[in-house]
């Protein structure tokens, strides 16, 4: 016995009938594996309805996210990289540029942009982990810095939202070097008694976790991101033995002392504007 | 003595010569002129290869095991006359990195730096130079005491780079290196920065923000360790030499680049072949920038040091 059985010859449904299933209509999280219209998931924020995953996303989300009306003006929008060591690995850097660029369709692995948020300015900078993995170069340090000069020039509160593997090899010291350099003009902001709000998101490594974004005045991050110095897979290699459940997770480091609090994407707005009520 | 691949001719005429030398006293033959002939060999032979060093050569010579330490630094540069400081107040004493009040010609200085072990035994209680989140904060600590009692700071970088371990990063490795770079940039006092050896990454930038930096010749500044930038990029250990030579890692690469203030010279055939001309060239130079940086005003160092760090950077606006 046949396990179906037609009952009527040829395809009846007529065309009209038929719904259009283009691509990227669905998103399925990488998580919970769970298929969501992606209608749906914009609507939550590029959050799992399912299982609050909170999906990567770049500055151009965040910013609709946190800016009134999604409204902003780009600062150094045309900052680009060039390749002061001639860099070349299997690649060649500038290759690698001109690439991300046309792939990720923003200039560099970071954004910044002033605006309001609930009616007060604000200076925001948010990466773009797509763009060679977020990883800070010399624009990346100097857009930041230049933000952050901005915020204190106009007395205005800075956010930078982290989503990056680290300082960018390829310009190798000159990426170091953008670590002092963001450090610095925080210190700054100190001395002038500018907010400054760092917010943490998957991933945060390396060369960016070890200066601006652990220096805010409040460190905080999304649930269930990586955040760490050293990447897991490197210190798993060094002590020889698997790595504890939930290690380098936002919600261990808020455990050992490192982020103030944990906040879900939809609430980012709202917490960061109560903070800045508080302390200005 | 260890010798490095490349210096296998140089090992060999110091043979030659150690073989001159014993024949001549048990024979009672002058070998005079043969012994001036090697010597001079040897001299040719070594500038020679030290004036075509390739970047990772350097890289070698910088992790060569008879170079001198930080400890050693110190006990020349204060003539002994050194307090060690320890522990974070936090957790813990780090013994990678070590601290304390010196005397450089009678004035007072606090120096830091990160500190190697000279056998395995030691190389072990040291963790090779890689200092955890408490050997930063120690150092802060030892920097913020020096603001205190307006005594100039000078640090000795010497790392593989900051230990990236398991309970490194429960007490914040990344925090640790941060808040560094921050108080560091708006320090009341002089900071006075030398690479020694090696300067990895955050975990020498971590005591490396200074009114000056400078790098010994024969030693490597960077964002990563040629091996590791290897692994990553090119998927392989194998491309190490590669790595060097594209990171521009060397003093002379650095200081083309702005990005140091300075190269201090070593003898020639390297630090490791004597110890107190480097400790002698060391000194000069820090006092040569004590006598700089010390009528200066805080603001205007500060000001300064801002300054430079924030010009580093290469970009093109339209």
């Amino acid at each position: 016995m046949a396990w179906f059985k037609r009952n009527k010859e040829g395809i009846t449904t007529s065309t009209s009938e038929k719904k259009e299933t283009p691509e990227g209509l669905w998103y399925k999280c990488p998580r919970c594996k769970v298929i969501t219209a992606v209608e749906d998931h914009q609507a939550n924020l590029w959050v799992c309805t399912n299982c609050n995953y909170h999906e990567k996303i770049n500055a151009k989300e965040y910013f609709q996210i946190l800016f009134d009306n999604g409204q902003y003006v780009e600062l150094d929008p045309n900052m680009k990289s060039v390749d002061p060591l001639n860099f070349v690995d299997t690649k060649k850097y500038t290759d690698r540029l001109s690439e991300a660029i046309k792939k990720v369709k923003v200039n560099e692995a970071v954004t910044t942009g002033v605006g309001k948020l609930n009616g007060r300015d604000i200076v925001i900078a948010a990466m773009n982990f797509n763009f060679i993995g977020g990883s800070m170069g010399s624009v990346v340090g100097e857009k930041i810095a230049r933000a952050m000069k901005y915020g204190l020039k106009h007395k205005v509160p800075v956010m930078t939202i982290s989503k990056s593997g680290g300082a960018r090899m390829m310009e190798a010291a000159y990426s170091l070097m953008q670590m002092a350099k963001t450090a610095a003009w925080i210190a700054r902001m100190r001395e002038a008694g500018v907010p400054y709000i760092s917010f943490l998101t998957d991933p945060t490594t390396g060369g960016v976790t070890a200066s601006f974004a652990m220096l805010g005045d409040i460190n905080i991050a999304e649930p269930g991101a990586l955040i760490g110095f050293a990447g897991p897979r490197v210190v798993k290699e060094t002590i020889g033995k698997d790595l504890p459940e939930g290690f380098q997770t936002s919600e261990f480091l808020l455990e050992h002392g490192f982020i103030d609090f944990i906040v879900e994407r939809k609430n980012i707005k709202q917490k960061v504007d109560f903070f800045l009520q508080c302390v200005m | 003595m260890e010798y490095l691949d490349f210096e296998a001719p140089i090992k060999e005429i110091e043979e030659q010569i150690a073989k001159a030398k014993q024949l001549q006293e048990e024979t009672k033959v002058d070998m005079t002129s043969t012994l001036e002939e090697l010597h001079h060999r040897l001299n040719q032979t070594r500038k020679h290869i030290y004036e075509n060093l390739t970047a990772w050569q350097r890289v070698q010579l910088s992790r060569h095991p008879n170079r001198p330490y930080t400890l050693a630094y110190i006990n020349y540069l204060t003539n002994g006359q050194f307090l060690e400081l320890h522990g974070d107040r936090n957790v813990k004493d780090d013994k990678a990195m070590v601290g304390g009040w010196g005397l450089l010609d009678g004035r007072g200085v606090m120096f830091i730096g990160q500190q190697k072990g000279i056998n395995t035994k030691m190389r072990q209680y040291r963790n090779f130079g890689m200092a955890n989140p408490e050997g930063y904060r120690k150092a802060l600590r030892l920097m913020k005491m020096a603001e205190k009692f307006n005594k100039p700071v000078v640090t000795l970088i010497d790392t593989p780079g900051a230990y990236p371990g398991l309970e490194a990063e429960e007490r914040g490795q990344g925090e640790a290196i941060a808040r560094n770079l921050l108080e560091m940039s708006v320090l009341k006092v002089p900071i006075i920065c030398i690479i020694i050896g090696e300067g990895a990454s955050g975990g020498a930038l971590g005591i490396g923000v200074g009114d000056r930096v400078y790098m010994l010749e024969n030693t490597w500044y960077s964002v990563i360790s040629p091996e590791s930038c290897s692994s990553i990029l090119w998927r392989s250990w194998n491309f190490k030499e590669k790595a060097a030579e594209a990171l521009k890692l060397t003093a002379k690469d650095m200081l083309e680049h702005g990005l140091i203030d300075g190269i201090i010279p070593e003898p020639l055939g390297g630090a490791h072949t004597d110890h107190e001309t480097t400790f002698k060239t060391v000194k000069q130079y820090i006092i040569k920038a004590l006598e700089e940086l010390e009528p200066m005003k805080p603001e205007e160092r500060i000001d300064q040091r801002i300054a430079k760090f924030t010009s580093m950077g290469v970009y093109a606006e339209d």
